[in-house]
């Protein structure tokens, strides 16, 4: 199975109990019913990657479990409003001063106790293993600046570079190292998997994994201003072979990106998609990156890289902001 | 500058392009005609020393709370037509009613609206209208400092809704994230609205958590023990330490911002190595406590109308105050769940997942123990008690995708979606604005003397609930088919349409409940049923041995109470058995003198100073500013020289009074 191949933390049908596989199951059936249709448009419950995949399984157990839990108080309060309800000649029994029961209390403190057990443990799982790319194979890198209000990606491996359009291998996964030359925005392609933000000054990793070929939108999901709602970008996944083919093609026939070219880039407004041989050797912190990939994890490259993450390093952990 | 160049220069200053759209001069002509009728209305009844003397200089708490509680009714609307502007944006793909720019200012006054000028005030009008009643006291511990308080709140909501008439208002959405709200990104006056305005009501804020913290801690009438505290009193004192810890984070991130406006400092301005991920700390420091600020009241408001309707003591009353007590202390260690995908990295991700969970074990205990108090008891479904009925389900909806959301991979999925945009809604309008209406209906006639009617109030209650789930119930599955939040159009192609169309018609429905609302207090003022007993739902809480409304000094002599729901006690025993007077047994002896507050015009004169400091500064026009600030002074020192605080009212005019009320054997 694909999801074995890449991360030992998941939470497969093989690691899973046979209750919580009929939970997720009797989920995807509602769901599934739901999404009949026009289905394939709910992207979320449509991953066509691991990381994608691994988040919707986690979905599907909290949604499982809390749909257990809303079932359950919603019978009891109408249970509770049909028998005490005040009407006339009403023979429940009427206990105005029972107000406790150590048996009862201590249910419903192990009730949810027991529910957030049960979450808490694969979310935690899940959230240290997607913190690594999968060591087998070395990643493909996508720089990745989030501008007012375009996408640019560089790719350092092929020194290729695209406007609000990536292309990308199949089976293989991609390191995007995602920083903001602008706002915040969030860079998100919701059939690949989660989100994460690009902010300036900071060099933050997400990665992702495409397992079938196509065409997939992306979005930012982070409001940065005026024509926030412009931020649509495309991720076309190729083979192994398309994509450097792509990559031939684009050093062969399109334009550089040159320095000038980029500050017209980088100023307000929007434009259509492009793609260029090169680009200029500042658009996109070398010096400053904030981690290195050793055997498939992040690896802070400067002391203090946990506490300039949580925004508490002061001036030392940001870097020069006004970069050509 | 010359004075030819300076009209112009002033004009396009106070009034730019973004100040004369239909939709800002159709509501300027409206807001005109309403104060003009106002000011007619008073002139004409001559009224204007009423309202000087009974409402403007009033210290009573009482006064005080319906003050508040107009403030919200008005905010409510405000927001809430805000709200629909954007649902009919949203109706249709490619089809704006309103563009990018007016609606990036609405999603931001709504969001700002609803948390801090409508939730806020209507939150502190019910501290205030039953708090003091119900512990027994005859005002808040510093009554002068609550109208401080309510005057810093309705001039910095003034100052926030003139945004659009004069000025522009702000774009940056009620979180206000730097880089966004630095002036390259965002040049105007915007955004100093924003800022302003919300550290002159933080001020407020703050006076208020002070004032009910001290009230409840030092006012309980005798023999009232901590753990013989109505839950309402629980939930005003949680709810005021949350707020005294939670506002000053709020604030300091708000007054950086502010200088790296206005004066080009550079905590968060990047060009200059400042640190926007610092602000965001900041801001949910304040902002994840402040949901619970917003969250306990209504709690608070449940665990009072629940026993009371259902006949039947309050379930678990020990673990209903730890549990409590518990989500307050928790609320402080979650509030980075608001940044998971901000690389904070996978320990500190997992750390705040958990303690996100973590508050879901006391709220189940409190949803259980609510359940429990219905069952076996009698339950009446008043309006009031049908809110109660709507919140149980929806909140435990809202809170199971809060568990949703704190799943952290999952919440990389749908962080800053509509699915997020649903969550909040469902616990803010299932809990808080619920909880809040329930409250409303719940003490009215204690304010007002005579109830709600509630053919009217249970039909705006299903179109509320009904509307609701209309509303928002589309919108999760919006953020499943990968829909940001704060787009203000999108284009077809992705399945969003049909969905936001029903989201729409809901929005609709919900704005029908408010017309009903509206109608049902219009209405109830002339033909509502007079509450002449005082305890018109056979209450437990001291508030109902008081007569509707309850005179100004609350209590003619302060009970002694001896157990929980000590009204409840009072009526089951002793020869008093009975309803309304009987069970007091107050006799013309025991009533003294009585010292009471009194009223001041310096509240009043400090908010006015506050909203011309507040003005200067949002304009950067320093004369101004130093005028305003030249009358916070003023007003301070005067407060300061003023000994004459007190007044008192004689024992034969209090034994008059209550014996007008049928409380004294004449
Ligand atoms: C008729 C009822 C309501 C409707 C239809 C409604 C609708 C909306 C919509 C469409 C948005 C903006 C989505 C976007 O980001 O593009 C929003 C945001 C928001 N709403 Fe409501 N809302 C309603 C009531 C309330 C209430 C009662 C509260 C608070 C107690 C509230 C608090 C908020 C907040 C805090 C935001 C976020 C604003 C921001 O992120 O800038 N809403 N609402
Ligand atoms: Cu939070």
């Amino acid at each position: 199975m694909t999801q074995r191949r890449w991360s030992r933390g998941s939470i497969g049908p093989a690691g899973g109990s046979s209750a919580r596989r009929i939970l997720a199951g009797a989920v995807v059936a509602a769901l599934g019913m739901l999404a009949s249709g026009c289905g394939r448009q709910y992207v979320l419950l449509h991953p066509v990657g691991p990381v994608g995949h691994s988040e919707l399984r986690l979905m599907l157990l909290a949604g499982g479990a809390m749909a257990v839990v809303i079932l359950f108080v919603c019978v009891l309060l109408a249970i509770a409003a049909v028998r005490f309800r005040d009407r006339q000649g009403r023979r429940a029994p009427y206990v105005p001063d029972w107000h406790q029961s150590r048996i009862l209390e201590s249910i419903w403190f192990i009730i949810p106790v027991l529910i957030v057990a049960i979450i808490a443990v694969p979310t935690v799982r899940q959230t240290y293993a997607l913190a690594q790319v999968p060591q087998a194979r070395k990643p493909l890198v996508v720089d990745v600046t989030s501008l007012s209000w375009k996408w640019f990606f560089e790719y350092p491996s092929a020194h290729v570079a695209t406007v609000n359009h990536l292309v990308l291998p199949v089976g293989k996964p991609v390191l995007f190292e995602l920083t903001a030359d602008s706002a915040m925005n969030t860079f998100w392609v919701p059939q690949l998997g989660g989100m994460e933000y690009t902010m300036p000054g900071e060099v933050l990793p997400l990665w992702l994994q495409a397992d079938h070929t196509g065409v997939y939108w992306g979005h930012s999901s982070n409001f940065s201003g005026l024509q926030f709602e412009k931020m649509f970008f495309s991720v076309k996944v190729v083979s192994a072979s398309g994509f450097s083919s792509w990559v031939r093609q684009t050093r062969r026939s399109d334009p550089a990106l040159t320095a000038a070219a980029y500050r017209r880039l980088r100023a307000f407004g929007t434009t259509g998609t492009a793609t260029y041989s090169g680009y200029p050797s500042g658009s996109f912190p070398k010096v400053t990156h904030r981690f290195t990939l050793t055997g498939g994890q992040y690896v802070p490259a400067v002391r203090g890289y946990g506490q300039m993450q949580m925004g508490m390093a002061g001036s030392g952990g940001t870097m020069p902001a006004g970069r050509p | 500058m010359t004075a030819p160049a300076f009209v112009p220069y002033l004009l396009h200053t106070l009034f730019p392009p973004n100040t004369h759209r239909p939709t800002e001069i159709g509501a300027d002509v409206m807001m005109g005609l309403g104060m003009g009728y106002l000011v007619y209305w008073l002139t004409r009844h001559r009224k204007w020393g009423w309202l000087w003397r009974d409402w403007l200089t009033t210290v009573d708490h009482k006064k005080i709370g319906t003050m508040y509680l107009i403030a919200a009714i008005l905010m409510l609307f405000r927001g809430g037509v805000d709200a629909l502007m954007m649902r009919v944006n949203l109706a249709m793909p490619h089809a704006p009613f309103i563009g990018p720019e007016e609606y990036n200012e609405v999603f931001t006054t709504h969001g700002v609206i609803m948390i801090f000028f409508m939730a806020m005030p209507f939150i502190f009008a019910l501290f205030n209208a039953v708090i003091p009643l119900m512990i027994g006291a005859r005002d808040v511990a510093f009554p002068r400092l609550n109208a401080v308080s309510f005057w810093l709140f309705a001039f910095a909501a003034a100052l926030f809704n003139l945004a659009f008439v004069v000025g522009g208002a702000p774009n940056v959405g009620w979180t206000a994230y730097p880089p966004l709200t630095e002036l390259h990104f965002n040049p105007g006056v915007g955004t100093n609205y924003l800022l302003v305005s919300l550290l002159i009501s933080g001020i407020g804020t703050t006076i208020t958590g002070i004032n009910f913290l001290v009230t409840v801690l030092r006012m309980r009438a005798p023999g009232m023990t901590l753990m013989r505290m109505p839950m309402f009193a629980w939930a005003a004192l949680n709810t005021s330490v949350l707020i005294l810890f939670a506002f000053p984070p709020l604030t300091v991130a708000l007054l950086m911002t502010l200088l790296d406006r206005l004066a080009h400092t550079a905590f968060f301005t990047l060009s200059h190595g400042g640190m926007p991920m610092m602000y965001v700390n900041l801001f949910w420091l304040f902002g994840h406590p402040e949901v619970y600020i917003v969250a306990l009241p209504a709690y608070g408001v449940f665990s009072e109308v629940v026993p009371t309707f259902s006949g039947k003591r309050l379930f678990g009353y020990t673990s209903m105050v730890v549990s409590m007590a518990a989500i307050m202390v928790l609320s402080y260690g979650v509030w980075a769940h608001h940044f998971f995908t901000m690389g904070a990295g996978a320990a500190v991700n997992a750390f705040f997942g958990i303690s996100t969970m973590l508050i879901a074990i006391p709220t189940g205990v409190k949803i259980f123990n609510w359940i429990f108090t219905m069952w076996g008891g009698r339950i009446r479904f008043t309006t009031a008690m049908l809110y109660v009925m709507g919140f149980i389900p929806t909140f435990t909806i809202g809170g199971a995708t809060g568990m949703f959301l704190a799943t952290v991979p999952a919440d990389y999925q749908v962080h800053n979606s509509y699915f997020l945009v649903a969550h909040f809604h469902n616990v803010l309008i299932g809990g808080t604005v619920f909880g809040l209406l329930a409250g409303m209906y719940y003490w009215w006639p204690k304010m007002f003397g005579y109830r709600l009617d509630e053919r009217q109030g249970k039909l705006a209650f299903w179109l509320f609930l009904i509307g609701f789930w209309i509303t928002f119930g589309p919108q999760y599955l919006l953020g499943f088919k990968g829909m940001p939040r704060r787009m203000w159009t999108y284009p077809a192609g992705h399945g969003w349409h049909l969905l936001n169309v029903i989201s729409t018609a809901g929005a609709f429905v919900m704005g029908a409940g408010f017309l009903v609302l509206v109608y049902n207090v219009l209405w109830s003022m002339r033909h509502g049923e007079r509450d002449a007993s005082g305890d018109p739902w056979n209450g437990r809480t001291l508030e109902w041995s008081l007569p509707s409304p309850a005179p100004e000094y609350n209590f003619a002599r302060i009970p002694t109470v001896s157990s929980l729901d000590a009204w409840w006690a009072m009526k089951q025993t002793g020869q008093g058995r009975g309803r309304g007077a009987a069970a007091l047994r107050l006799r013309p002896q025991d009533i003294h003198a009585i010292e009471l507050p009194r009223n001041t015009g310096y509240p009043f004169f400090l908010g006015a100073a506050f909203f011309v400091l507040g003005f200067g500064l949002v304009f950067s026009w320093w004369v101004i500013a130093l005028l305003g600030l030249a009358g916070v002074w003023a007003a301070l020192a005067y407060a300061w020289f003023d000994h004459d605080q007190h007044k008192h009212m004689r024992a034969d005019e209090i034994r008059r009074i209550e014996a007008s009320m049928g409380r004294l054997p004449a």
